[in-house]
């Protein structure tokens, strides 16, 4: 006969606030096998857990049901402090009186009731819970980076510094990322590729890092500790061996392409690299639109490359790593061109989303750092409009975080460079970080015009002669209560970040979830936001929110903490709620081993059964629910333990 | 609540997407019908067909399976399992003469709190509409003992 306490957490008023706490130990208390019960403000606190451990001592109980939180929450707390006081963590049940129960329902009495049929259900459930023994399996002592933008560069040397192995993949030629692109860093002003550009040196150089450009990860498989990763490393055409990186060939190839880098404003040659400073510093050719590959004439950088680099035989590779943990920092895309058209983008040339500016005022960009319009002329007025996409039930609900400080930036860099008026089209003001606030101050006092009202939509119909031939920021200014027309030549539009187009695949591929607004979903929003729901993955910088630089840095070396934590310790514990085959009960029919998504399951074809592999079996139990002789136990959720869940809360 | 019928319903899903959406719902404070218990298992691939010929003999007016979106399986393809066992599951309620809107198959992700309300709160009235299935009393004539696992 068991020996089960039951220990219902108030969680403050969480949950006492809405369920009878008291009620339900009470309840506990007269069902079979309970020796113990009782309520508690804070389960999860060190004298709640006190209070466990030390029951489990005095009652000498061997199994714990706790009524609290999401499992998912505090399971691996209380397991601890089971095992601490002696107790196989594994005998260890929750049920969740919270998430479940208190905070999605608002009758006492039906919260209640529900509140006690769960932890009924929970105790079924504890009194067929087995001991279990978790294995410890050796981590591999290298970590994958993915995604070589300032978040990636930040993980990977954290990790390289620290003497461990590193594999960094970038889909791109360069490493560098969005803030390569970036011209000044708000709000210190200081030049963004003279802090980026000597970390991406340091990544080539690095005796830790092996990185890989011009690649993609294609699939990822294994576990926690022990993944084996695919990269796809594009052909180049180019012997890296080979190549001194003069750039001859990208002078001499006569054939002109919209350059992703420069957002199509500037062009870019077929064999290229992404900007001048690009790491690695050697080109590649994009086949799609070298004209040798295209109609079998050209190769003029071939003829003009003196060491004989060009190599028009090359293929995509696949190169197989082995990984103890990964880190994700895939970054940000930008919202949807096509959406920003009310806005006058796409219709009229001098409206430009923020990161065109950035590229337009830099000094390699395609006007070489002069603020101009289309037409070559300086602008008279520029009118940057706030919340693009943000903030906009009809677009992303979230704000973008960086916008109101790059437009500040924006406003302090166009009146250093011209006479035009600035206009600022805002709903509120965001300047929350450290020295945020001190240059939106600033900017108060440059003469800067900051309007409060959105934008709602930029037209070129003239109503008054003023506004004949120029662009017009139609708002409401809500200070003012009244509807605005203010006739600029430039307009800037502060356009949503955007998870990247092709996130629901790359989540997939790394089993991670994704948030409403596709954003990479975190393990915890607040502990643990660069963890996800695939242990030794995590995450790194804007690929799970939108952030600015100093947020984006700080983010990855906490991801790099967190993976290095791991690696370093050597060894990772491995699934033990796994399934299990009863010999005497198989058949042999091999249905289960069609079932495993693993391939753990073997056929022994001596003994005409199945045995399942424990190292590579995570515990779906698919295989469980599949074999038609009932002869798969699925340790921790086997079938009594199930049914005897179902039989207490609905018999 | 007055002499309404409040159906009971079982709610058996995965811990990746749909527990995890259900806790989503909690963490949101959104608000549903108190008339669903959730049994979690590790994959919807885990649904054993006779958990659900379980809990309708048990007395549950209704069974809501549930689990990761078809490709966002945490186990890879689990679900698809679960996807293929549910017609055979439907056919062989229809046979027993349980209605159909007494079971349901749906995939609601982490991010979906809001589904899992909208389905909960579907189900419960489209439960409530159908009444109570006491299935004990209708069927025990024809249905056998549903646990089949020697294992145990």
């Amino acid at each position: 006969m068991a020996r089960i306490g039951v220990f219902v957490c108030h969680c403050g008023t969480n949950i006492a606030g809405v369920v009878d706490v008291a009620r339900v130990a009470e309840a506990a208390r007269g069902w079979p096998d309970v020796v113990f019960a009782t309520d508690y403000k804070f389960m999860c606190s060190d004298p709640g857990q006190a209070l466990v451990k030390d029951t489990i001592v005095r009652e000498n109980l061997d199994r714990v049901v706790v009524a609290a939180c999401s499992p998912r929450m505090h399971e691996p707390t209380f397991r601890k402090a089971c095992a601490m006081a002696g107790l196989n963590p594994f005998l260890f049940e929750m049920a969740n009186i919270r998430e479940h129960c208190s905070w999605v329902h608002e009758d006492r009495e039906e919260a209640t009731r529900k509140a006690i049929d769960l932890t009924r259900a929970a105790v079924a459930k504890a009194r067929l819970l087995e001991p279990l023994q978790s294995r410890t399996v050796p981590v591999t002592q290298k970590v994958l980076v993915v995604g070589g933008g300032v978040a990636g560069i930040q993980a990977a040397l954290d990790m390289a510094n620290a003497g461990l192995k590193v594999v960094m993949v970038e889909r791109r030629q360069s490493i560098g990322g969005r803030m390569a692109q970036l011209d000044k860093t708000f709000p210190t002003l200081d030049c963004s590729a003279c802090i980026l550009t000597p970390k991406m040196v340091q990544v080539a150089q690095h005796p830790n890092i092996t990185l890989h450009t011009y690649s993609e990860v294609e699939q990822v498989r294994g576990f926690v500790g022990n993944f084996s990763v695919t990269i796809r490393r594009k052909a180049r055409f180019v012997r890296e061996d080979v190549c001194t990186a003069c750039g001859v060939c990208i002078e001499k190839c006569p054939k002109k392409v919209d350059s992703e880098f420069e957002e199509g404003l500037g062009k870019r040659k077929a064999i290229y690299r992404d900007f001048p400073q690009a790491v690695p510093g050697r080109p590649v050719i994009d086949r799609e639109h070298c004209t040798y590959f295209q109609n079998g004439k050209c190769r003029i950088c071939e003829k003009f490359c003196e060491p004989g680099a060009i190599f028009w035989d090359d293929q995509d590779a696949l190169i197989e790593e082995q990984v103890g943990a990964i880190v994700v920092a895939t970054g940000y895309d930008l919202l949807e061109p096509d959406r920003l058209r009310p806005w006058g983008y796409g219709r009229y040339p001098d409206v430009m989303t923020g990161i065109e500016f950035e590229r337009i005022n830099n000094a390699t960009g395609p006007t070489g750092g002069r603020i101009v319009c289309k037409d070559g002329r300086e602008p008279q007025a520029v009118a940057i409009l706030h919340c693009i996409g943000s903030r906009d039930r009809n677009h992303r609900h979230y704000c973008s975080r960086v916008c109101c400080m790059y437009a500040l930036k924006f406003a302090h860099l166009i009146r250093e460079k011209t006479t035009a008026t600035v206009y600022n089209f805002y709903i509120d003001m965001r300047a929350f970080g450290k020295g945020y606030e001190e240059f939106y101050d600033r900017l108060l006092h440059e003469g800067v015009k900051f309007i409060r009202g959105k934008a709602a939509c930029v037209t070129d119909e003239a109503m008054t002669p003023e506004e004949q031939g120029r662009l017009v920021v139609v708002a409401e200014a809500t200070t003012l209560g009244e509807v605005i027309r203010v006739p600029v030549d430039m307009v800037i539009l502060a356009s949503a970040i955007t998870p990247q187009r092709d996130a629901p695949e790359v989540a997939r591929r790394f089993g991670m979830g994704l948030s409403p607004d596709q954003f990479f979903l975190e393990k915890h929003p607040k502990l643990e936001p660069f963890g996800t729901a695939t242990d030794g993955v995590f995450l790194a910088g804007a690929c799970q929110s939108p952030k600015d630089i100093p947020d984006t840095v700080a983010h990855a070396a906490a991801a790099a903490s967190t993976a290095m934590s791991l690696v370093f310790r050597g060894i990772v514990e491995v699934e033990a709620q796994t399934a299990e085959v009863d010999a005497e009960a198989c058949s042999g029919c091999k249905v289960c081993q069609d079932a495993c998504p693993y391939g753990a399951i073997s056929f022994l074809a001596d003994r005409k059964v199945a045995e399942v592999n424990g190292g590579l079996c995570k515990g779906c139990g698919t295989c469980v629910a599949t074999c038609p002789s009932g002869a798969i136990r699925g340790k921790g959720f086997t079938d009594a333990q199930v049914l005897s869940q179902i039989d207490a809360l609905f018999a | 609540m007055g002499d309404r019928f409040e159906p009971r319903i079982a709610v058996l899903c995965c811990n990746w997407c749909t527990y995890a959406g259900a806790d989503l719902a909690g963490t949101s404070r959104m608000k549903y019908a108190p008339n669903v218990r959730l049994v979690r298992v590790m994959c919807s691939g885990r649904v054993d067909p006779a958990f659900v010929l379980r809990a309708f003999q048990d007395g549950a007016d209704g069974v809501l399976i549930a689990g990761c979106h078809p490709g966002d399986c945490h186990y890879i393809n689990g679900n698809h399992k679960t996807m293929r066992r549910f017609p055979v599951l439907q056919r062989m309620l229809r046979q027993w003469g349980i209605e159909e809107g007494r079971i349901r198959l749906e995939w609601i992700s982490a991010s979906e709190g809001d589904v899992f309300v909208r389905v909960v709160n579907e189900m419960t009235e489209a439960v409530r509409a159908l009444g109570p299935l006491d299935w004990r009393t209708r069927a025990a004539m024809v249905v056998p003992e549903t646990t089949h696992s020697p294992a145990e």
